[in-house]
């Protein structure tokens, strides 16, 4: 050959065929990924949509008010207690609405803190990766060697249950499975040859996790706040139902079965009667299911993994 | 020595000292509580020297470490200590111990959660192969439906809701669960099966959609393409190439579950005021009765290590890496 | 069609007869098509090569030929005729009944292919007995006949192994024995030795053919490395974006090609930079050592680099060659030795070198995928450098990477892409970009252009020519690969185990005498002679 640096004829390096997906903003995309959502997806974001709503606005909604109690207790479904009252004569309607403020709303403080505690000790042990992060992992797999229902109600009968102990119980123990994620999917990207690239570059730390690691590991984590959120939520409302989460007069969906339990004998004589107790239990499904449909879309659409055909 | 040996006997170890630290976390859960305990336990009128008693019984004046190794012996002994309810302020201790509340409980708990296992393991596992199998079929999707639904709601609405029609509407079983040693098997049974429906239910959604996901991810490995073009029929396939390499992961998701089993346990015994270790513990959580709730901390962390403990032999022994050394 | 002998054979003859195949795969929610209408005839005991760079759809014609279609995939037209039966027609368990006994496929990665719970002769016969060719026991004999013909190490005990115990050689040559085991008509081999090392894959091609010309069984060769398939192949077909481009036999192909794209393919070995020596020593590394763990890696070794010249570290995987490009970026701090820039010592830890030592070593990456952070555009992965060493921002910036988008031969159209919407080739483009915007002295190419396609690499290896002459940048280039060593070099440093076997410049290295290890290393690196393996058997044979 003559000019070894001749390129060849014909050949040109912007001619490659790459994927090029169109330049769109941001808004667009997401209508773009909405319009192409499956029904389950949209059915989860009104369901989660009406639930927001019905929380914001609980006071504007809720016929009486939440700890209000009438003379009639077990009062039957009527104009004035849409759904009844309960076993003192508080408003069920009214105790549902309330319900899903306090329910929702602490199990959505105990999430966030619960990523961030996990999360920010998830990124320092996947970046650290010496002593502390053994220390961290070991400390995690003790903790998740003991049930997290039973651990929680262990500590609840030492610290007496309160929304602020509750929050930080179940922060704390569900942080360790926020952590194991966290430090997973942070060390596959921390061992990728563009955060190398970047170290070798001489970037700071802060710099790396800021722009190399945080926007990869996003999608995983988004996802997995959703399906924390609902194992919070459902956590939340079990102690509550067992009668050591959520302590009255606060409505809460959890402990408002419990309370109305003894109305299911009635189902035979009075079936609106019977299924009260069963409406917070209900709220409760709805909500999880709801989410569960969401993320399940979410990770479908940022992994662009499908199943085989 | 063999090295599978080796390798279960590291396992053994590791599981020896991960309950030897649960138990160090469970004991020492005592010292946090608030210093007027004493008074709480006994009620206002407790005089000092009461207080003083019930404080020296428990032992908070030695050394922490001397205390621990204390009450782990006796736990190897048997002994899970003296519970706190029955104390009163005038120092009358009519209090039972707690190996002897526990003991009819527990026995009651494993018959529940052993006639559960009993039907949802296998239940499971058939319902993970086969949808696996026919994966994206309308069997396999409506399958899947169900279980996602299942698993997102709380288990307390499956109870109530299998009350409400199979006890309240239509009286098939009983709403109320209560058992009593002196009952025929049959009798027994026909009490636990609102409850043991309720466990299934939950259970199987959770274990089979595991056992799916691990089974497909097993049938995308190209060794079984290799054996497809062999020209092994499908059962061949799972039976011959897939199931000797499936152990590992059905082991490990059906402890996986019987753990998460045990947990369920207590909102399910609760719902059907059935006499276990669940509706124990919570009781004793309100009551604040703490030697009952780590006893029942201990039982129940140990039944889950234990379990873990299990599966993870199980993937040792049938890993032909560890089987057959180079 | 190009004109092929095979219509005047009589149809007898005619073992398998695909026509007009064509095979869709889905992906982002639609149907592609992957093979757009192949037509493929194979003689009894005839070796066809399928040859084309990826995506071409090699693999999955040479799965077609079985009535195959992976998941994810399927026929929407075509006939796969074999012995006169079309197997599209026949249902699955029918189908079933030539895989493996009548068709054989012998897969890429063997370690994966082969299962890990079950011995090796177990698998080998499971054919052969399914089919109950044969009672079990003269099936096992039958292996062991195959293992020794295939010049396995201990064939009569080889078998009883389980795949983790054997080495990846061997395990692709049990795999070839595990093909013919039932004496099929027809074997596929889908690239059988792309994850080898060269020097092995001279042994396992050779008692390939052996075998298949011993038992005159038919095959279709898969590969993308034209020097290897002209050691197999009787005929060569080559693949395009699912279309046929051209077939020939395969001395009138190597020859004198038809088409531009195979004449490119064919160009590109002969890319050759004159050597130039130097003096002026930019880089050196003395006497090093390096572990990881206990484990050494790096035993002494000195490694000389002169300024704007290019050395070429070649070597097999485990000689060591990478390590050392670790130790001088300063991941891997050495246990012993100097490494020297410009004459001065550079810190072992990469913690306490200076940015300005930072900026004059600059690297490029195997994998341009990984190397790139998915989520960065074009513009911030090359302005970040600009920004960390030069202090740039605004509007000199973006005067500064328009510049360099233009030295790499792309655009600023490429400004506000992501990795993910570039080719392999841009990929690495770009990749050279931002090791060029820190204006370094010295960039080490780790194997850089062996993930790319031929044609692709080509321009990737004559832009990195054009850079050097430009800007006198030195590179330490390492590679497994001997004509991409040809192709770019000054000096060569061949490394065998964590050693250096010898430097020189590349006239003198490449012709002989060698050491033992070079000559071992330069003689299994195929040629596009025909004969090549023939010779080479014949020599060792006979020095033997």
């Amino acid at each position: 050959m003559s000019d070894p640096t001749q390129t060849p004829s014909g050949y040109a390096a912007a001619a490659e065929v790459g994927a090029v997906r169109k330049r769109r903003t941001w808004k667009e995309r997401w209508w773009l990924a909405l319009k192409k959502a499956p029904i389950s997806a949209w059915f989860g974001m009104i369901v989660m949509l009406g639930y927001v709503i019905v929380a914001l606005f609980a006071p504007l909604l809720a016929p009486h008010g939440e700890a209000e109690i009438f003379p009639t207790p077990y009062a039957v479904w009527d104009d004035t207690h849409i759904l009844g009252t309960d076993q003192i004569g508080r408003d069920v309607m009214s105790r549902m609405v309330y319900g899903a403020r306090n329910t929702m709303g602490i199990a959505l403080v105990t999430t966030l803190l619960s990523f961030f505690i996990g999360g920010g000790l998830g990124l320092i042990a996947a970046i650290n990766r010496s002593w502390l992060d053994q220390l961290l992992s070991r400390t995690t797999d003790v903790i998740m060697a003991i049930p997290s229902l039973i651990f929680a109600l262990m500590l609840l009968s030492i610290f007496k249950p309160s929304v602020i102990s509750l929050i930080f119980i179940i922060a704390v123990l569900d942080s360790t499975r926020v952590f194991r994620l966290t430090r997973s999917v942070a060390i596959n990207v921390v061992v990728m040859d563009y955060v190398e690239a970047a170290r070798l570059r001489g970037e700071k730390m802060s710099w790396i996790m800021r722009h190399e690691i945080l926007p990869n590991i996003m999608p995983p984590m988004v996802a997995e706040f959703g399906l924390r959120f609902s194992f919070v939520f459902l956590t939340i409302a079990a102690l509550s139902f067992l009668g050591v989460g959520i302590q009255p007069p606060t409505a809460d969906w959890g402990s408002m079965v419990r309370e109305n339990a003894s109305l299911i004998q009635f189902a035979q004589y009075d079936l609106k009667a019977g299924i009260t107790p069963l409406l917070p239990a209900a709220a409760i499904g709805l909500l999880t299911v709801a989410v569960n449909f969401v993320v399940d879309w979410f990770l479908h659409m940022t992994s662009g993994l499908r199943d085989e055909h | 020595m063999h090295p599978v040996f080796i390798t279960i006997i590291k396992r053994l170890g590791l599981g020896l000292v991960t309950l030897f630290v649960v138990s160090a976390i469970i004991f020492s859960s005592v010292s946090l509580l608030p210093g007027d305990f004493g008074e709480a336990v006994l009620g206002q009128a407790a005089t000092e020297e009461t207080v003083a008693a019930f404080r020296e019984e428990l032992g908070l004046d030695k050394p922490a470490v001397q205390r621990y190794f204390e009450w782990a012996g006796a736990i190897l002994k048997g002994d899970l200590g003296t519970s706190f309810s029955g104390r009163s302020a005038s120092g009358v201790d009519r209090s039972r111990s707690v190996a002897g509340m526990i003991a009819p409980r527990l026995k009651n708990t494993l018959f529940l959660a052993g006639v559960t296992a009993v039907i949802a393991v296998p239940l499971a596992i058939i319902l993970g192969l086969s949808t696996a199998l026919y994966r994206n079929s309308w069997y396999d999707r409506s399958i899947n439906a169900t279980t996602l639904t299942t698993i997102s709601i709380p288990d307390f609405f499956i109870a109530y809701l299998l009350i409400l029609v199979f006890a309240s509407l239509w009286k098939v079983f009983p709403s109320l669960s209560t058992v009593d040693p002196s009952m025929l098997l049959g009798e027994r049974l026909s009490r636990i099966a609102l409850p043991t429906i309720t466990l299934t239910l939950v259970i199987v959604a959770h274990m089979m959609r595991m056992t799916r996901a691990a089974i497909i991810g097993l049938l995308a490995s190209p060794y079984i393409e290799m054996a497809r073009l062999k020209g092994a029929s499908r059962s061949e396939i799972i039976l011959k190439h897939a199931l000797p390499n499936a152990w590992a992961p059905i082991a490990t998701v059906v402890a996986f579950n019987l753990a998460f089993l045990v947990v369920g346990v207590v909102v399910v015994e609760v719902v059907f005021v059935y006499p276990g270790i669940g509706q124990l513990m919570v009781d004793s959580v309100t009551s604040r009765d703490i030697p009952v709730v780590q006893a029942c901390a201990m039982i129940f962390a140990g039944t889950y290590i234990l379990l873990n403990l299990i599966a993870d032999v199980i993937g040792i022994v049938t890993n032909p890496r560890l089987l057959h050394p180079r | 069609m190009s004109i092929d002998n095979t219509q005047e054979d009589s149809q007898q003859d005619i073992l398998l007869d695909m026509r007009n195949i064509r095979i869709e795969g889905f992906s982002d929610e639609q149907w592609h098509p992957i093979i757009k209408g192949v037509d493929l005839t194979l003689k009894r005991g005839q070796i066809m090569g399928l040859i084309g760079e990826s995506g071409a759809g090699k693999s999955t014609l040479g799965l077609a030929a079985m009535g195959f279609a992976r998941p994810g995939c399927r026929f929407t037209e075509g006939e796969v005729n074999f012995n006169g039966t079309d197997l599209l027609k026949l249902k699955e368990v029918e189908r079933r009944k030539y895989w493996g006994t009548k068709i054989a496929y012998v897969a890429q990665s063997a370690a994966a292919a082969f299962n890990p719970a079950q011995r090796l002769i177990d698998q080998t016969i499971e054919s052969a007995n399914r089919m109950q060719l044969r009672p079990e026991a003269q099936s096992r004999e039958d292996a062991v006949d195959l293992y020794k013909s295939l010049h396995l190490p201990d064939p009569g005990t080889i078998g009883e192994r389980y795949p983790h115990q054997v080495s990846g050689g061997q395990l692709q040559r049990v795999m070839t024995a595990m093909a013919m085991s039932a004496r099929p008509d027809l074997i596929i081999f889908d690239e059988p030795t792309t994850a080898l090392d060269v020097t092995t894959q001279v042994e396992v091609l050779a008692s390939m053919r052996e075998i298949v010309e011993q038992h005159n069984t038919a095959a279709i060769y898969i590969t993308h490395d034209l020097a290897v398939v002209a050691q197999m192949a009787d005929v060569i077909k080559v693949l395009r974006y699912g279309e046929e481009v051209e077939q020939a036999q395969t001395r009138t192909m190597l020859t004198e090609p038809k088409e531009a794209y195979t004449r490119s393919l064919w160009s590109v070995r002969s890319l050759e930079k004159p050597e130039e020596a130097g003096d002026d020593i930019v880089l050196s590394m003395q006497d090093i050592h390096a572990a990881y763990g206990a484990v050494p890696v790096l035993q002494g070794i000195n490694i000389n680099l002169p300024r704007g010249k290019t050395v070429a570290v070649v070597g097999e995987s485990g000689s060591g060659k990478s390590t050392a490009a670790r130790v001088i970026t300063g991941l891997l701090p050495q246990s012993q030795g100097e490494v020297k820039f410009n004459g001065e010592v550079l810190p072992s830890q990469l913690k306490d070198r200076t940015p300005e030592q930072l900026r004059q070593i600059q690297m490029i990456y195997q994998m341009a995928d990984t190397a790139m952070n998915p989520r960065q555009t074009v513009e911030k992965i090359i302005g970040r450098p600009l920004e960390l060493y030069h202090n740039l921002s605004g509007a000199k910036k973006a005067a500064r990477i328009d510049e360099l988008l233009n030295m790499i031969e792309l655009d600023e159209s490429f400004l506000d892409r992501l990795p993910g919407e570039l080719s392999g080739g841009q990929k690495q483009r770009i990749c050279i970009a931002r090791a060029l915007a820190a204006n370094p002295d010295v960039i080490i190419c780790d194997e850089v252009t062996s993930a790319l396609d031929q044609i692709v690499q080509e321009g990737i290896l004559k832009l990195l020519l054009r850079l050097q002459q430009e800007f006198g940048i030195s590179y330490l280039f390492i590679t497994h690969d001997i004509a991409t060593v040809k192709a770019i070099s000054d000096e060569i440093v061949v490394m065998y185990q964590g050693k250096v076997v010898e430097q020189g410049l590349k006239s003198e290295i490449l012709s002989p005498p060698h050491p033992e290890y070079t000559e071992l290393l330069l003689s299994s690196v195929p040629d596009m002679d025909p004969d090549w393996l023939t010779n080479l058997l014949d020599s060792r044979v006979s020095s033997d």
